[in-house]
């Protein structure tokens, strides 16, 4: 007799398909952008043509006057806290007066068909008296109340110094998520007073709460449903249209739908903090770090949002993923009249990395020792200190390896060509092959996986054994990331059983997931589950005296002692987990302490040609090795990897919102650049595996990294192809050519 | 106006103004939302159809010009249940991340495929460059896309 082993297929580990592959291959996946319901009115947004500006005078009859006008709504028709922000309220829900960046909502109409909407917003009377706008961070740094929050950080010894010493200052540009899909929702009233809301969103049950708050409704009456939705990479983070929409489904008692065209979107969503960073590196004559002082101005635009945990990471990622055992910081988090500015891949770490990353190869110059060198002699380790908060780093963190993985992946020849498509210019034929340089250079990072400071982070998740399968309940948002995929892995490696459902549950039927942000759902959502799982699967052994599940029942020793059937005789079983990390500490007046809950570190070679005529930069090749854990999901994580990269390209070469006394210049896709196919580079990856101290078998996040040292990277290979001092992303043509 | 088009094979009539962009008829007035907008100025080819034998950004098409035409969108691309080799191909290459610009993809893809069934990398690169993906970087799209041309040169 032969005996063949148990398995079942799609378990942690495989490169398991996504189950909304198909539909959104054939054009039957439901975005929110698709949704439709009976009597459906759909809205419009005025917004101000001002960054700072007085209303004198705001008339809306014009519009409601219109034919097919239901309704037009003003802050004043705000039943309940006329102000809303996931950490401080202090957005009004439409504008209160005073317009605080351009762009910002006036007034929202719902009407009968989208051309009408579009008119009657048109057709509102507003007049202003245009204000100064503080459009400088400096400036706002010397106001009044202008400062959302500054961090000092002072350890070990101040008056350290060292023999090599390099300065810099450096600058990103505001940087646009841009998912394809831009903002939209659906909100369907219940008849009672309440509300059914559908809307892109990472986060529901924090819109959740928002929306109650400004409604003046009791919790049950407003239910947030995740939906399908386009992408996110920050931009759903903060609540858009969700609020104008709850207030007009109420007052019209009708359905009403909105969606954003390209250039709302840009003003609609919170973008990536532009910055400015002051770094002093100080180091003994072998290049081992003595200190490192850093001041770090963050734009925060109009209202506060996420600044502060912005800010936080900042500045507690100022040094990256190095010793150091002396280190000052001064990190500010600045008011303006800027777009607001919020939560992007990389949450304030992408900014401070390309200024320290910049610093290391200054250092390494100095010193003449070559970039890897500078980077492994000064390498943080699991049980080192961070250099800033001094927080001793548990779990796993191997920088030494993940440098040495990406010295081992071979360089790419430099092969000659005549083909415009991969010569710089493109096919626009403008470049001679012979003014090509080609460069390379490296990025190492280190970024925080899910939430830091004491925050209480949690994720709900509910399984349940079925008749049918398993279902897995959650309210996490799936934004395109894989995190359904890698749901429905782990309840079937815990549990045995390889069909899974996974069941996106509104607001009222679950408690939260957190946001899908920070890195942080599979190890949070993906611990929910597999805690339930786990639970859930002892719990039917303990019932039923057996030592396995598998798809037909419980076994004991390989025989069958109780089918689904009888399991589920009452009905299915379940286990509800709510799942949280090691708990974190707010940090001391001199920013020491124990913030976070986890890290990960990824390093970038990049590998460059440059048109040094005429500045134009084809990115060839990024290599890369990242610490991940454990890979649940093989071809989930490199998608991840490769499309974060390419965020992290774009911010070096090409993306960046021109704003200009606070209007934003270019808020299209015809202006704002965003990679193409013939712009992404070649790409190979390593996986670092190093099982961390939480999250579901040793995994950890691995959605940021990838976009954080990508960006330095990338212009540490322009700096050494063309030898000058780039200082600030992205690099344009005229910094490389020096016009 | 009534515009009369050949959608998927299927002969359909709308009552639209012909200014109307091809992209708000087929997603708002003919229950085909596959085809999305996402910038509405050709810039990222979500909207992408085939139009007679033509590949084009519905979003500046405008539907009064299209009166009698051939349109092929996102949901006409399999048959039946059996998806389009270029749905297969970035199925099982992980090419599906968030899925907005997957339409417009595959719409391309295939489109490139009907004209050149053994398309290098290089090729594949070009003709999907006017499609914009934000989720995977396009790599994936590309072993997918590169396998499926590898099977045609077999053939």
């Amino acid at each position: 007799m032969t005996t063949t082993s148990y398995r079942v297929a799609g378990r942690v580990g495989e490169s398991v398909l996504r189950p909304d592959g198909i539909p959104k291959l054939t054009g039957n996946f439901a975005y929110i952008s698709d949704l439709v319901a009976d009597r459906m009115l759909w809205g419009a947004t005025r917004r101000s043509p001002h960054a700072h500006a007085r209303i004198t005078k705001l008339d809306v009859a014009p519009a409601l006057a219109m034919a097919g006008v239901v309704a037009v709504i003003t802050q004043e028709d705000v039943p309940g806290n006329p102000r809303f922000g996931q950490v401080e309220q202090d957005q009004p829900v439409l504008c209160d007066g005073i317009a605080r960046y351009w762009g910002e909502p006036v007034s929202v109409v719902a009407a009968d068909d989208p051309e009408t909407a579009r008119l009657a917003a048109a057709a509102i009377v507003v007049e202003w008296e245009p204000l100064e706008p503080l459009s400088d961070p400096e400036v706002a740094v010397e106001t009044d109340g202008k400062v959302i929050r500054q961090i000092r950080i002072e350890r070990g010894d101040l008056s350290a110094s060292g023999t090599v010493v390099v300065e810099g200052t450096y600058a990103t540009a505001t940087q646009d998520q841009a998912p394809l899909g831009p903002e939209a929702g659906l909100a369907i009233p219940d008849g009672s007073g309440g509300v059914d809301l559908y809307a892109t969103t990472q986060w529901v049950h924090v819109d959740h709460s928002q929306i109650v708050d400004c409604l003046d409704v009791t919790p049950d009456q407003v239910r947030c449903h995740p939906a399908g939705i386009g992408g996110a990479f920050g931009a759903r983070e903060d609540i858009s249209l969700h609020i104008h929409l709850c207030l007009l489904a109420g007052i019209t008692g009708r359905p009403v739908k909105m969606v954003y065209n390209r250039t709302e979107s840009f003003v609609g969503h919170v973008k990536r903090h532009p910055s400015r960073m002051e770094y002093r590196h100080e180091s003994d004559e072998n290049g081992k770090l003595v200190k490192v002082s850093a001041r770090v101005l963050l734009d925060g635009g109009a209202y506060a949002h996420t600044s502060e945990a912005v800010v936080a990471n900042a500045a507690f990622f100022v040094v990256g993923p190095y010793n150091c055992a002396n280190v000052e910081v001064d990190a500010i988090v600045v008011r303006t009249n800027n777009p607001p500015t919020g939560a992007m891949r990389g949450f304030g770490v992408v900014q401070t990395c390309f200024a320290h990353e910049s610093q290391m190869d200054k250092l390494a110059s100095a010193i003449g020792i070559g970039p890897l060198d500078i980077r492994r002699i000064n390498a943080l380790e699991a049980g080192d200190p961070l250099a800033t908060t001094g927080q001793i780093i548990e779990g796993s963190l191997p920088t030494s390896r993940v440098l040495d993985a990406l010295e081992s992946i071979p360089m790419p020849e430099f092969e000659t060509t005549d083909d415009p498509r991969l010569l710089p210019g493109g096919t626009g034929r403008t470049t001679e092959p012979s003014s090509v340089k080609r460069g390379v250079g490296y990025g190492l990072s280190l970024k925080n996986l899910a939430f830091s400071e004491a925050f209480d982070d949690f994720a709900e998740a509910r399984v349940l054994l079925t008749t049918a399968g398993v279902e897995v309940h959650t309210a996490a948002m799936e934004v395109g990331q894989g995190l359904v995929t890698v749901c429905q892995q782990i309840a079937r490696t815990v549990l045995g059983i390889e069909k899974v459902a996974v069941v996106f549950d509104d607001t009222s039927k679950i408690g939260s997931a957190g946001s899908t942000s920070a890195s942080r759902q599979t190890q949070m959502t993906g611990g929910a589950v597999h805690a339930a799982a786990a639970q859930l699967l002892q719990k039917i052994l303990d019932d039923h005296d057996g030592d396995e599940l598998r798809d037909d029942g419980v076994y004991l020793t390989g025989q069958l002692v109780a089918t689904i059937a009888d399991i589920c005789t009452d009905g299915p079983i379940e286990q509800w987990v709510q799942f949280s990390h090691p708990p974190t500490e707010e940090v001391d007046s001199k920013g020491q302490g124990n913030p976070h809950a986890g890290f990960a570190v990824a390093a970038h070679r990049a590998v460059v040609e440059v048109d040094v005529d005429l500045g134009l930069v084809r990115v060839v090749r990024i290599d890369t090795a990242q610490d991940v854990g454990r890979v649940l999901n093989p071809d989930a994580a490199i998608g991840q990897i490769e499309g974060g990269i390419m965020q992290g390209v774009g911010l070096a070469v090409m993306e960046e919102v021109v704003v200009d006394a606070g209007v934003i210049k270019n808020p299209t896709f015809t202006d704002y650049l965003l990679p193409t196919f013939l712009d992404a580079p070649s790409i190979e990856a390593r996986f670092i595996e190093e099982p961390d101290h939480w999250g579901p078998f040793g995994a950890k996040g691995i959605g940021e990294p990838p976009t954080i040292s990508s960006t330095p990277a990338v212009v540490a290979a322009i700096r050494d192809a063309i030898g000058k001092d780039l200082t600030r992303v992205p690099v344009r043509p005229q910094d490389i050519v020096g016009l | 106006m009534i515009v009369t088009l050949k959608i998927n094979g299927e002969e359909r009539s709308v009552s639209a103004a012909g200014w109307e962009s091809l992209l708000n008829v087929l997603h708002d007035d003919l229950g085909l939302p596959g085809s999305k907008a996402a910038c509405e100025q050709g810039e990222c080819g979500s909207c992408s159809v085939i139009l007679g034998d033509t590949l084009v950004c519905s979003c500046l098409v405008m539907v009064g010009s299209c009166e009698g035409a051939d349109v092929t969108t996102v949901e006409g691309i399999a048959d039946g249940d059996d998806l389009h080799p270029v749905q297969q191909a970035m199925y099982e290459s992980a090419g599906v991340q968030c899925g907005f610009c997957t339409p417009g993809f595959v719409v391309a893809a295939k489109h490139l495929f009907d004209h050149n069934p053994t398309p290098s990398a290089i090729d594949i690169t070009e003709a999907l460059s006017g499609n914009i993906c934000r989720c995977t970087g396009y790599g994936a799209i590309l072993r997918g896309l590169v396998s499926l041309a590898d099977d045609g040169e077999r053939e």
